[in-house]
């Protein structure tokens, strides 16, 4: 690959060039792999399908109490009634899209905005909501509440 | 360099490989006025790596299947670091992939490069473009969403009306009568093995297809150097044309992350294949020509129903692309006339459907 | 049901009229009545096709029942004084006829213990039963609202009281300006009704909740609801804002004015879907029909709207930033998910405006817009993380291009001295 006899001023034009190329292959190489390697590592926060989310840890609900989780795009409201049963179910108001809470008092989910009412199997029972919430599926999996959508039969 | 000097001599030692690559060490690329067309095929099997790298990222994430793939895709956008730059990435180098594979062939149709002895070249380059128009459609599908969703509808429609064998081929297609997760799966599985393995058999063909019969020269440069021998002009494959092609992958690298960082490639809405198709689906542009020319056949055609004749034009017109070669000695001079006027037509009228297509919302 | 077969069994006859005569249900097997009455004209045609619908031929009733006579005889026969005919039942007497049975609680007990027996009780209170009192007779009775002889049970989604139909029942007589006339009460209720948000959600929407004319009027007692009382009608449903109402300042400035409650600003018919422009100085204002502009009421009402622009505006700008980073590619679905909380303070607001006190809204929006706040800038963050991601894209485009003029110059390099053939 060589020329006749290599002047120095030849010889470190020569030095020069194979050294940007060198140090720009090494450069754009870095840059391809650098976000490649970190693809790699899986993100911290497994993603179980859009089916499917961990909605608690078990403990984490005494009887009686709820918790608001995400389920998806859209909140989901896990409860223990009073017989200590996890229930979840969507949280999304069907009259406004407003976010229902659980009221142990009436042992019923009431929404905020209006006054409506649904009872634990989510059928809507009083005030201007006009179709039930729909109902999850909760499994506990070793110390995790698992929420997933009703699978079709 | 003197690592690679030294690996060379520790193989030497052992296999004789410089025979083994000594044609390619010896290969030489002509120099002409034309010679910047022949980086297209490396330009093109460049892409198909880069789709094989990052589809085989993509595979590290995706999961197959109507209730998983479109949040797998989102997952990959979002959470996964880079996703959205490989995801990116393999949308946009299949798309230039397909338009470097169509340019590569249309100029080795203009450039004449298809003439005796290289016919099984041509045709062995057909298929591949074929393979490649099916990985576009089959991958199209994949994230499951809306467009792609409606848009595979239409297209396995569309194969369904070819006469006698459409229904068995749409139905072969769509693992069913309709379009549902059962044909995600099939098409992840044509994607990512039955297209993949038979691809890299053809690409193997054509290569040392290409490597045997050494490149082409167009018949005015031909018939110049013929009479002017003193004015043929080569360069040496390794390392003065490969340098140069070196370039023009760099070149196709930059633009690959520029598009990526600046337009990513949209996500969607996820499908629900109970609700109506909403309102200008169409295809990818590869397929914009025959979508338009079918949207724009009349009902009837004599006795055949349109978009059967439709059908039933494309699929001749492809089959008497793939045998342009063995027009070309027909008749003479006559037959490389009506081999370039129907490639000046073809790609004319692909053109022009294409943009048709698109600006007739 | 079979009719007419006029076969052997006389001896049944006595036995069929004294069961009738108590109005004991048996399997009527005769019904001559229908082989006359049905191949003739109106008005006195009555077809075996039209019986068969009506819930009293379900239940084992016959024409003779409410009729009298004699179904088993052939002909004019049939309809014998002796066997108790009295033909067509007199306008005026038709609520009392329909009672005999239907306010008799034991009777019904047989057929539907679950039935109410005091519909004549409520007709007698409502506006037509007095007014068919003092000897109007062009006032409703039972057969103009559910029909006759082919009378449907009112959860039949066919029957002409059933909820999904009563306003156009109603409409027949209160519509019709001509039979409307002299009574001096509009004739548009149907027309405003149709144009309401109530119509839709029933109609549209399917919602049988929502309220048709019976709902608020009642239906056998039926009475427009006293001026004092619009506002317990409306609160049957809308519990919160009647609840802040009665404890605003607006309850007993209605009040002392005779006002209509909540009609005087939703009107009572034609209800639309209530908007912010209601507070507003527009077309649509309320509060402008009776505040004077500029005075400390008209003010709150200025800045009031004002916030719930505010916080509108709010939550469209944060979902439009959030969806510009989302369609880039970054991942923003926890504050897009939040955007709801602000939504959801948005409709409370509107709620609390029934309370007419500016400090409750303004709580409201106040925690409605410090949400959309958090998620405005969870999508600003989002952006420049696209904009990092922009950076690093320049840099390795920086490094390609080092690579780019390095391979030019080492080709020349290599070429200068035509090393290439």
């Amino acid at each position: 690959m060589g020329a006749t006899e290599p002047s120095n001023p030849s010889r470190r034009r020569r030095r020069f060039v194979e050294a940007l190329l060198g140090g720009g292959l090494f450069a754009s190489f870095a840059s391809f792999v650098y976000p490649v390697l970190r693809y790699l590592i899986p993100p911290p926060l497994a993603d179980l399908g859009g089916d499917e989310v961990v909605a608690a840890k078990t403990g984490e609900l005494r009887a009686g109490t709820s918790k608001v989780f995400r389920f998806g795009s859209r909140p989901g409201l896990l409860l223990m009634t009073a017989e200590g049963e996890y229930r979840a179910l969507s949280a999304v108001c069907t009259h406004l899209s407003c976010t229902v809470q659980y009221r142990g008092d009436l042992h019923q989910i009431w929404c905020a905005c209006h006054n409506g009412l649904y009872d634990l199997n989510g059928r809507n029972v009083s005030g201007p909501p006009p179709r039930p919430l729909e109902v999850f599926q909760v499994h506990v999996r070793g110390d995790e509440v698992v929420v997933s959508r009703k699978r079709e039969a | 360099m003197r690592l690679l000097a030294r690996t060379g001599e520790w193989l030497g030692e052992r296999f004789h490989w410089e025979e083994l690559i000594g044609p390619l060490a010896k290969k030489t690329v002509p120099v002409h006025r034309l010679t910047p067309w022949y980086f297209l095929g490396g330009i093109t099997l460049f892409l198909f790596g880069i789709q094989v790298c990052t589809g085989i990222l993509l595979l590290l994430y995706y999961r197959p299947g109507a209730n998983e793939a479109f949040e797998s895709v989102q997952y990959i956008m979002t959470r996964v670091q880079f996703g959205w730059l490989v995801r990116s990435i393999h949308s946009w180098a299949a798309n230039l992939m397909i338009l470097t594979a169509f340019a590569h062939m249309f100029s080795v149709l203009f450039l004449q490069a298809y003439r005796k002895p290289r016919e099984l070249t041509w045709i062995s380059g057909m298929a591949l473009l074929f393979l490649a128009m099916g990985f576009g459609f089959s991958g199209y599908l994949l994230p499951w969403n809306t467009l792609a969703f409606f848009a595979t509808k239409v297209g396995t429609e569309i194969t369904g009306q070819v006469p006698v064998v459409g229904h068995g081929m749409m139905v072969f297609l769509r693992g069913g009568e309709d379009v549902t997760t059962a044909t995600l799966t099939r098409f992840f599985g044509f994607h990512v093995a039955v297209l993949p393995g038979l691809t890299v058999l053809f690409i193997l063909v054509h290569l040392a297809l290409v490597q045997y019969f050494g490149m082409s020269l167009p018949p005015g440069v031909e018939a110049r150097w013929k009479t002017n021998p003193g004015e043929a002009r080569a360069m040496k494959f390794f390392p003065n044309f490969f340098l140069r092609e070196l370039m023009a992958w760099y070149i196709a690298l930059g633009a690959l992350g520029a598009l990526a960082a600046i337009w990513p490639w949209e996500l969607g809405t996820k499908a629900d294949p109970f609700a109506p198709a909403p309102a200008g689906i169409r295809p990818e542009w590869y397929f914009m020509f025959m979508f338009q020319t079918l949207k724009k056949i009349p009902a009837k055609l004599w006795f055949l129903d349109g978009e059967v004749a439709g059908i039933l034009v494309f699929g001749a017109a492809g089959g008497l692309w793939l045998l342009l070669p063995f027009f070309d000695s027909m008749a003479g001079g006559r037959g490389r006339r009506w081999v370039l006027g129907a490639g000046i037509f073809g790609l004319g009228y692909m053109l022009a459907m294409t943009v048709y297509g698109y600006l007739a919302k | 049901m079979d009719t007419l077969q006029n076969k052997g069994g006389r001896f049944a006859l006595p036995a069929a009229l004294a069961i009738l005569l108590w109005a004991v249900p048996a399997r009527s097997q005769q019904n001559t009545c229908l082989d006359c009455h049905g191949a003739m004209d109106p008005p006195l045609q009555v077809t075996a096709e039209q019986f068969a619908r009506d819930i009293h031929s379900q239940k084992g009733l016959s024409c003779a029942s409410c009729h009298g006579g004699d179904p088993t005889e052939a002909g004019p026969d049939a309809m014998s004084k002796k066997a108790g005919f009295r033909g067509k039942v007199e306008r005026g007497q038709v609520p009392e006829f329909c009672g005999r049975c239907h306010s008799d609680a034991a009777f019904m007990r047989q057929y539907n213990p679950s039935l109410r027996t005091d519909q004549l009780a409520q007709y007698k209170t409502s506006v037509h039963g007095m007014r068919r009192a003092q000897g109007d007779q062009k006032v409703a009775v039972c057969t103009d609202c559910h029909g006759v002889h082919d009378l449907r049970p009112a959860s039949d989604t066919r029957s002409k009281v059933n909820p999904l139909n009563i306003a156009e029942t109603c409409s027949r007589c209160h519509a019709n300006g001509e039979y409307m006339k002299g009574y001096n009460i509009p004739t548009d209720q149907f027309a405003n009704y149709r144009a309401s948000v109530h119509y839709e959600a029933m109609t549209v929407r399917g919602d049988l909740s929502a309220p048709t004319c019976t709902t608020c009027h009642g239906n056998h007692g039926a009475a427009p609801p006293g001026v004092a009382s619009v506002k317990n009608v409306c609160s049957t449903c809308h519990a919160f804002q009647s609840q802040m109402f009665e404890k605003s300042s607006h309850k007993a400035a209605f009040e002392s004015r005779g006002l209509p409650g909540c009609v005087v600003c939703h009107s009572n018919h034609g209800v639309k879907h209530p908007s912010d422009a209601m507070l507003s100085t527009g077309p649509q204002a309320v509060c402008a029909r009776c505040h004077t502009p500029g005075d400390r009421c008209d003010r709150a009402t200025a800045s009031i709207h004002a916030d719930l622009l505010r916080l509108q505006g709010a939550i469209r700008d944060a979902d439009a930033v959030l969806a510009v980073a989302e369609s880039s590619g970054m991942e923003v679905s926890e504050a897009r998910l939040n955007q709801d909380q602000a939504r959801d303070a948005l409709t409370k607001a509107r709620v609390t405006i029934h309370s007419f006190r500016r400090e409750l809204v303004d709580q409201d929006l106040q925690a409605g817009l410090k949400v959309t706040a958090v998620n405005l800038q969870a999508g600003e963050g989002a952006l420049r993380e696209r904009n990092y991601r922009r950076l690093g894209l320049a840099v390795s485009v920086i490094a390609i291009l080092i690579v780019l003029f390095g391979l030019r110059a080492y080709i020349r390099l290599l070429e200068q001295n035509g090393t290439s053939t």
